[in-house]
C-alpha cells in the first residue's frame, strides 16, 4: 500500500506491505537507522519517535498508521547545526554510554517536557521516563540531563 | 598547534563518543546494509530436551520471498569444529560439543535447528515459521542439585553424568582452623539466573569475497579480535588473514557479547555458500533465548572465626549452572570470583570448590562482574550472619576483620597479591554519606510505632579483582588466550594523533580516557586525538574488552607507546636542537634545552620532521610511531564500602531503595564523569539484580521471563538516585596507578540490598532472604518469621 | 518480530467498520491505537487477515458531559482520558486510573476504548468501570446498544462485543461530593501490570459508608467486583477495625492467576491490604 508521511519535515512516500511497523518504515525504507529497536513487546522505548508532536514507539504502530501525519525522528531534532537542548545535556551530563537507548530517550524527554510545559523535577522526570530501558547509566545522569534540559526549555534559571 | 597547558588527566572531558550518538547517526549492526543482502532468521527449538526426529525446510521454500533454508544436518559438512570454550578449567572437563545448529538432538529451549535466508526481515520470519520440525521430547534437567544425584536423568547421555568439572583451591590448613574454631558459621545462598539484556540485541552482517576468498564480519561484539581467531581457526577452518572482524558502535554488551556465536558462523557461512551478504538481527524474543544467561550458582559459606568475630578460615562450595553446554568462557566465571570469598578480609585458611553442572537450560557465562558479584554477595551476607552469631554490629564486625591498611602489596586469605586498599577510609566516608546515625535513629523510631513501613540498613565492603590479566597467571589457570593488550600511536605530520588500540569498547568511553593520557603525554589537545578500535584490519592484535581491563591494561599499553614516541622525539628534537638528549627537559609535549627554554621542539614539530626525514639522526627510522604491548604482573582491586537503606512495607512486601551510598577506591581517576557513570550504572545494575530480576524456567523448561514485560530491568522509575564518592590509593600494579570501575557497582551492591532487607526485618525474626527480594518473597520471609503458612 | 501478513483497510465511519467487519468475518480485526494487538500480533499469537484501522474516527475521540454522566469516546487517547479537565472535575477516579496505564508513549497512542474492549482482566480501565456501574455503547449490524459494565466482560479477553460490533462510548456517572475514591496498583515496575489492583468508589453518611463499590483487578479471568467486601461495608462504620474486617472479604470468590510477578496465594493476600488501602484512601478524599 501507499503511504505518505513527513518525516523531519520533508515529505516521504513508499509502497510497503500493510505489516511494516512504522520503525521498520523509517529505517529500512527510509534508512534513518537513529531510531533504534530493544524489543517485541512496547517495553524498551528504544523506538520512540514523535507523531504530531507527542512521543510514541515506533514498533508498535503501522507504517499505514502515520499515512498523512507528521514524524519526527532523532535525526530531526537538531535544526540549522544547533543541537537540541536535550542533545547538549545529555552531552554534557554524561547522559549516555553506549548510546542505544538515547535516541528514544531524548524523544521520550522531549515529549514530556513539552507536555508539562515547566520545569521538571527529578521525579517528573523519572516517571515520565517509565517507558524508557537504559542499562548503562543507572538512569542518573539521564535524569540529571533532562532536569537540566526541561530548565533551558522552559526558561528557568539552570541553578533552579 | 595549541600546546594543552593544562593537564586534562582527572578532569572532566566531555566524551568525543557523543556527537553521533546523540545525533542518531551512530551505526549499530543492524544498521548496515549491503547490496543484495539476504537477511537470516533461526528455527529455535520450542523445547528443552528432545531428540529431533525430522527437519522440513521444503515449506519454508514455497514462501515468497524466501531463498534457501537448511537444517542443522545439511550444515553438518561445514564446521572445522564445534563453538569452543576458551577456558577449560580442569584437566578431566566435561566438554560436549556445540555447533551452531543441533543435529539430532536440542538441550535447551532456543538451540537452533534450522535457518532461513530471505530478500526481507519479514519473508525470513515468515519462512521460519514455516519450517516444519519434529521432535521427540526427552526427560528435562532443570535442577542442579537434582541434576548431580545418581541416577538423574543426563543432559548429555554419552557423559554418563550431568557434572562438567570439580575445581578446588586451599590455601592453609582449612580442617585444622575450622576443628578448633569456636564459631562456624554456615550459610547458603542462591544466586538466581539472570539475563544480560544489553539494549541492543545481538547483530550481525557477513560478507565474502569469493575472488579474494576473503570474509567480513561486522558484529555487535565486546571481542572481534577473539571472535577473529576461534571462527576461523576452530569453527570455520579458514586462513584467519581471510578473516576481518568489525565491532561498529554496540549498544552495550556486559559480558553478554562475549560470545563466538552460531549465528555468526552460519551467517559466514551462508554468504560463502549464496555469494550474497547475510545479515541477522536478534529479535529481542530471541535474544533471551540464544544470548548466554549468567550467575545461577548454589552457595554454602562457612566461616571460623574467634568468639568475639575474627574470622580465621573460609570454606565455599558452589555449584555453577553452566546451562547446556560449555561456552567461550562459561566455565571460567566461577574462577573469576573463586578468590574472593575472604571479602577485604583476613585469615589464616581459605577452601573453595566449584562444581560445574550441565541443565536444560539456556548455557551460561560472564556477566557484569563475572564471578566476582557471586563471591562478594557470599561473603558480604556471611559477614553479617557471622556478626549476628556473635552479636556484634555489622560495621564493627567488618572493621575488626580488614586486611591491613597499605599502600603496597599484601596477601589475602584467598591467595592473592592485592596491590593496595585503605578499607576503613571507604567506610568511613560511606558511613557520613550515606547519614547513618540519622537512618539508624528513623528505624528505631519506626520501630517503636509499629509501622507497616520499616526501614534497614545494609552493608556491602568490597574487594574485587580485574585489569584482566597477566597472562602467566591465566595460564596456570588453564585460560587458552593471554591477558596482554596492544596499542600503536601515530602522530601524524600536522601533529595530530592516531591511536590504534586493541580494547573494543561498548560505552565505556575508551576514546575519551585514552585521548586524556595521550593528550597529557604528549601535549596534543584532546580534540586532536583519533582513537581507532573494533576492527581487526586496523587495530592491533588486542584481547579485547572485559574484566574491566580496557583501562589498566588497554590504557597503560596506550601510555607506554606514548612513552616511546617521547623517546623517539627527543632523539630527533636533539639533533635538531644540536645538544644531547640529556640537556633536553620534557614537560607535556614539549622538549626544551635546560637553562635555555626558549630553545625547544614540540611534538608536532618533531612528527613534522619525522615525516620530511630530510634531517634525521643517525639510525632513526621515519614516521613518529611507535607501539607497546602490555602485559600485567598482577590484576588490579578496587575496593569499597556501599551502604544501602530500604523501607520495606510489610503488608505488602514491597522493597523500596531509600538512600544509596558508594564510596570506591579505584586507584587514579581519568575522567571522574566516565567513573561516576560506571559507578551509577553497575550500582544500579546490582540493585536489579537484588531486587527485580530473575530468569525463570517452567518445568518443562519453558522460559517464562521471556520478554522485558516479565523479565524485570527497572525503569528510571522504579530506581533512586544514589550518592557517589571516591578515595584514591593508586594501584601498585601499573605506572598510571589505575584499577578498575567497570563492575565496581554490579559487584558490592546486591548483598548491600540484601543485608538491608534482612536488617529491616530483623526485629521480627527474618534472617534470610532469597534474591530477588520480590514483594511475594519479602511477603512470605515475613510470614515465615512470624510462623504462619506460607 | 513483524505480523503475519494481513490486508489493511481504513474505516471513514462507525457504520463502516461495521460494514467492513460484516464483509471480512471472523478473521478480521478492529485496531485503532494498536497496544493491544500489535504487540500479539508481532510475535503471531495473534494474526487476523484483515485489519479494519478506526484509529483515524476522531469524532469518537472525546470526553464530555451527558446530563449526570460523563461520555468518554471509544478513540480518545489514554493521554487524554488522564488530563480531561471534565473528569478531573466530575469522576476523577477514571482520569487517574488512565494515567497509570502503559507509560507515555502507550497513553499517546492506545486509546481507551481499545483497551476496554480488549477485556484484559490484568488491564486498569475495565475494574474502574466496572466498580463504576459505566455503560458501556456498542454499534452492530443491528444498530446501538447500550450494555452494563457487569454484562459486558465475560472472560478472559472475552466482551459482550460480537464479532461485527464497535463500541463507540463508555458512560461513567458524575461522582457526588460525598463519593470517594480511590484506585491502588500495586506492582513491581511502574510500567508493568498490575499484579493487584483496587478500585474503589465509597459513598459516606455521617462517619459511616453508605455505599462501597469495589473492582478488582487480575484476580480471575476478568475484573471483578469484590461483592463480599461491599456487603460487609453497607451502613459500617468509616474507622479502621471495620475498614480491615471488610477489606479480609476481598479474596472471596476471585481466582486469581500464578505468574513469575506472584502466586494466587499472595495474590489474595494482596487484595486485602490492597482492599484496605482504597477505602482509607477513599474516605479520605
Amino acid at each position: 500500500m501507499h503511504v505518505s508521511v513527513t518525516v523531519n519535515g520533508t515529505r516521504r512516500e513508499a509502497d510497503v506491505e500493510p505489516r511494516t511497523l512504522l520503525v521498520y518504515f523509517l529505517r529500512e525504507t527510509l534508512g534513518l537507522t537513529g531510531t533504534n529497536v530493544g524489543c517485541d513487546t512496547s517495553t524498551c522505548g528504544a523506538c520512540t519517535v514523535h507523531v504530531d508532536g507527542q512521543s510514541v514507539k515506533s514498533c508498535t504502530m503501522l507504517a499505514a498508521q502515520a499515512d498523512g501525519r507528521e514524524v519526527t525522528t532523532i535525526e530531526g531534532m537538531a535544526s540549522d547545526g544547533e543541537l537540541h537542548p536535550l542533545q547538549r545535556a545529555f552531552h554534557e551530563h554524561h547522559g549516555l554510554q553506549c548510546g542505544y537507548c538515547t535516541p528514544g530517550m531524548i524523544m521520550a524527554s522531549d515529549s514530556l517536557i513539552r507536555e508539562a510545559g515547566h520545569p521538571l523535577a527529578e521525579e517528573e522526570v523519572r516517571i515520565g521516563l517509565e517507558g524508557n530501558l537504559c542499562r548503562c547509566t543507572g538512569y542518573q545522569n539521564i535524569v540529571k540531563a533532562v532536569v537540566a534540559a526541561s530548565q533551558e526549555m522552559h526558561g528557568a534559571p539552570a541553578s533552579a | 598547534m595549541a600546546q594543552t597547558a593544562e593537564r586534562v588527566v582527572g578532569t572532566e572531558v566531555r566524551r568525543k563518543e557523543d556527537p553521533e550518538l546523540i545525533t542518531g547517526q551512530a551505526r549499530y549492526s543492524d544498521d548496515l546494509a549491503a547490496p543484495g543482502m539476504l537477511w537470516m532468521k533461526l528455527v529455535l527449538s520450542p523445547f528443552a530436551h528432545a531428540r529431533i526426529t525430522s527437519v522440513d525446510v521444503s515449506p519454508a521454500l514455497q514462501v515468497p520471498g524466501v531463498v534457501a533454508a537448511f537444517g542443522g544436518r545439511d550444515l553438518a559438512g561445514e564446521w572445522a569444529g564445534p563453538l569452543p570454550t576458551a577456558w577449560p578449567v580442569t584437566d578431566d572437563l566435561k566438554n560436549p560439543p556445540m555447533y551452531p545448529l543441533a543435529t539430532d538432538e536440542v538441550r535447551f529451549q532456543g538451540e537452533g535447528v534450522a535457518v532461513v535466508l530471505a530478500e526481507s526481515r519479514a519473508a525470513a520470519e515468515d519462512g521460519a515459521e514455516a519450517v516444519v520440525a519434529e521432535y521427540d521430547p526427552l526427560p528435562v534437567v532443570l535442577d542442579m542439585e537434582e541434576a548431580l544425584k545418581d541416577g538423574a536423568d543426563l543432559v548429555h547421555a554419552d557423559l554418563g553424568t550431568n557434572a562438567s568439572y570439580t575445581w578446588t583451591l586451599t590455601n592453609g590448613d582449612v580442617d585444622a582452623v575450622f576443628a578448633t574454631a569456636p564459631v562456624v558459621v554456615k550459610e547458603r545462598y542462591v544466586v538466581q539466573r539472570q539475563i544480560p539484556a544489553a539494549m541492543e540485541p545481538r547483530a550481525l552482517l557477513a560478507e565474502y569475497a569469493p575472488a579474494m576468498g576473503e570474509y567480513t564480519l561486522t558484529t555487535s561484539t565486546q571481542i572481534p579480535h577473539i571472535v577473529r581467531v576461534v571462527l576461523a581457526a576452530f569453527v570455520l577452518g579458514i586462513p584467519e588473514s581471510k578473516l576481518r572482524v568489525r565491532a561498529p558502535n554496540v549498544g552495550g554488551g556486559f559480558g553478554s557479547k562475549i560470545r563466538v556465536s552460531p549465528e555468526e558462523s552460519l551467517a559466514l557461512v551462508l554468504a560463502r555458500r549464496t555469494g550474497r551478504p547475510v545479515k541477522w538481527t536478534g529479535d529481542r524474543s530471541s535474544d533471551v533465548l540464544t544470548t548466554h544467561h549468567a550467575r545461577d550458582q548454589i552457595q554454602e559459606i562457612e566461616l571460623a572465626a574467634d568468639e568475639d568475630g575474627r574470622i580465621r578460615g573460609y570454606r565455599t562450595r558452589l555449584i555453577a549452572n553452566m546451562g547446556a553446554y560449555l561456552l567461550l568462557v562459561g566455565p571460567g566465571v566461577p574462577l573469576l570470583g573463586a578468590f574472593l570469598f575472604c571479602g577485604p578480609y583476613g585469615g589464616e585458611a581459605y577452601h573453595f570448590e566449584c562444581t560445574g553442572v550441565f541443565t536444560n537450560t539456556t548455557p551460561t557465562d560472564a556477566y557484569r562482574g563475572a564471578g566476582r558479584p557471586e563471591a562478594t554477595y557470599a561473603i558480604e551476607r556471611a559477614i553479617d550472619a557471622l556478626a549476628r552469631r556473635v552479636g556484634r554490629d555489622p560495621v564493627e564486625i567488618r572493621r575488626m576483620n580488614f586486611l591491613p591498611e597499605s599502600d603496597g602489596p599484601i596477601p589475602s586469605p584467598g591467595g592473592l597479591t592485592v596491590d593496595s586498599g585503605h578499607y576503613n577510609g571507604t567506610l568511613d566516608k560511606a558511613l557520613e554519606l550515606v547519614g547513618y546515625e540519622e537512618l539508624r535513629a528513623e528505624q528505631r523510631a519506626r520501630r517503636e510505632r509499629g509501622d507497616a513501613k520499616q526501614i534497614g540498613i545494609g552493608f556491602s565492603t568490597y574487594i574485587e579483582m580485574c585489569g584482566l590479566a597477566p597472562s602467566r597467571v591465566l595460564g596456570s589457570l588453564k585460560y587458552a588466550a593471554g591477558g596482554w593488550d596492544a596499542a600503536r600511536i601515530r602522530v601524524l605530520p600536522t601533529g595530530k594523533v592516531t591511536a590504534f588500540v586493541g580494547v573494543s569498547p561498548h560505552g565505556q568511553g575508551h576514546a575519551t580516557t585514552f585521548s586524556q593520557i595521550l593528550s597529557d603525554d604528549l601535549g596534543i589537545p584532546v580534540d586532536d586525538i583519533e582513537v581507532v578500535h573494533g576492527d581487526t584490519a586496523l587495530a592491533p592484535l588486542g584481547m579485547d574488552t572485559y574484566g574491566s581491563r580496557s583501562l589498566s591494561v588497554g590504557g597503560v599499553a596506550v601510555h607506554r607507546a606514548a612513552d616511546r614516541i617521547v623517546e623517539k622525539a627527543r632523539k630527533i628534537a636533539a639533533h635538531e636542537l644540536e645538544v644531547s638528549e640529556d640537556d633536553l627537559e620534557y614537560v607535556r609535549g614539549r622538549f626544551s634545552v635546560k637553562g635555555a627554554p626558549d630553545r625547544a621542539r614540540t611534538i608536532p614539530e618533531v612528527a613534522f620532521s619525522a615525516w620530511t626525514a630530510h634531517n634525521l639522526p643517525e639510525g632513526v627510522e621515519p614516521e613518529l610511531d611507535a607501539s607497546a604491548v602490555y602485559d600485567p604482573e598482577n590484576f588490579v582491586y578496587p575496593y569499597g564500602a556501599h551502604i544501602c537503606a530500604v523501607e520495606v512495607d510489610t503488608e505488602t512486601g514491597q522493597v523500596d531503595v531509600l538512600r544509596y551510598a558508594a564510596v570506591d577506591d579505584v586507584g587514579t581517576i581519568i575522567n571522574p564523569q566516565i567513573v561516576d557513570g560506571q559507578v551509577a550504572g553497575g550500582v544500579i545494575q546490582g540493585i536489579a539484580e537484588a531486587l527485580f530480576e530473575e530468569a525463570v524456567y517452567d518445568e518443562n523448561g519453558d522460559l517464562l521471563t521471556s520478554s522485558l514485560t516479565n523479565y524485570e530491568v527497572p525503569a528510571a522509575s522504579d530506581v533512586p538516585s544514589i550518592r557517589i564518592d571516591k578515595t584514591v590509593t593508586p594501584s601498585t600494579t601499573n605506572e598510571l596507578g589505575v584499577k578498575g570501575v567497570g563492575e565496581t557497582g554490579t559487584i558490592a551492591s546486591p548483598p548491600a540490598v540484601i543485608n538491608a532487607v534482612v536488617d529491616a526485618l530483623s526485629h521480627l525474626g527474618v534472617t534470610e532472604m532469597a534474591r530477588p527480594a520480590t514483594p511475594e518473597r519479602v511477603w512470605r520471609a515475613i510470614q515465615q518469621a512470624k510462623g504462619g503458612a506460607a | 518480530m513483524i505480523p503475519a501478513p494481513f490486508e489493511y483497510v481504513r474505516a471513514e465511519s462507525v457504520d463502516h467498520a461495521v460494514a467492513l467487519l460484516g464483509e471480512h468475518g471472523e478473521d478480521a480485526k478492529l485496531v485503532a491505537g494498536g497496544h493491544s494487538l500489535l504487540p500479539l500480533m508481532r510475535l503471531r499469537l495473534a494474526r487476523p487477515s484483515v485489519l479494519v484501522d478506526v484509529d483515524r474516527l476522531d469524532d469518537l475521540a472525546y470526553v464530555r458531559e451527558a446530563g449526570d454522566q460523563i461520555e468518554i469516546g471509544a478513540t480518545t487517547r489514554m493521554a487524554e482520558v488522564a488530563a480531561s479537565e471534565v473528569l478531573a472535575t466530575h469522576n476523577p477516579l477514571v482520569a487517574h486510573a488512565a494515567g497509570h496505564v502503559g507509560d507515555p508513549q502507550v497513553r499517546h497512542r492506545g486509546t481507551f476504548g481499545g483497551s476496554v474492549a480488549h477485556g484484559d482482566p490484568a488491564s486498569d480501565p475495565p475494574t474502574v468501570l466496572l466498580a463504576l456501574d459505566a455503560q458501556m455503547v456498542v454499534r452492530g449490524p443491528a444498530g446501538e446498544r447500550t450494555v452494563a459494565a457487569r454484562d459486558f466482560f465475560k472472560g478472559l479477553f472475552e466482551t459482550d462485543l460480537g464479532p461485527q460490533d464497535v463500541l463507540t462510548a463508555v458512560r461513567v456517572p458524575k461522582l457526588s461530593t460525598g463519593t470517594g475514591w480511590s484506585y491502588q496498583k500495586f506492582h513491581r515496575r511502574a510500567i508493568d501490570w498490575a499484579i493487584v489492583g483496587v478500585a474503589a468508589v465509597v459513598e459516606r453518611s455521617n462517619g459511616s459508608v453508605a455505599r462501597a463499590a469495589i473492582g478488582l483487578t487480575n484476580m480471575g479471568l476478568m475484573p471483578m467486583r469484590a461483592e463480599g467486601v461491599e456487603a460487609a461495608l453497607a451502613g459500617a462504620a468509616a474507622e479502621p477495625g471495620a475498614l480491615a474486617a471488610a477489606a479480609g472479604h476481598a479474596p472471596e470468590g476471585t481466582s486469581p492467576p500464578s505468574d513469575t510477578n506472584g502466586s494466587a496465594e499472595y495474590r489474595r493476600e494482596l487484595s486485602k491490604v490492597l482492599v484496605r488501602r482504597a477505602l482509607e484512601e477513599a474516605l479520605a478524599r
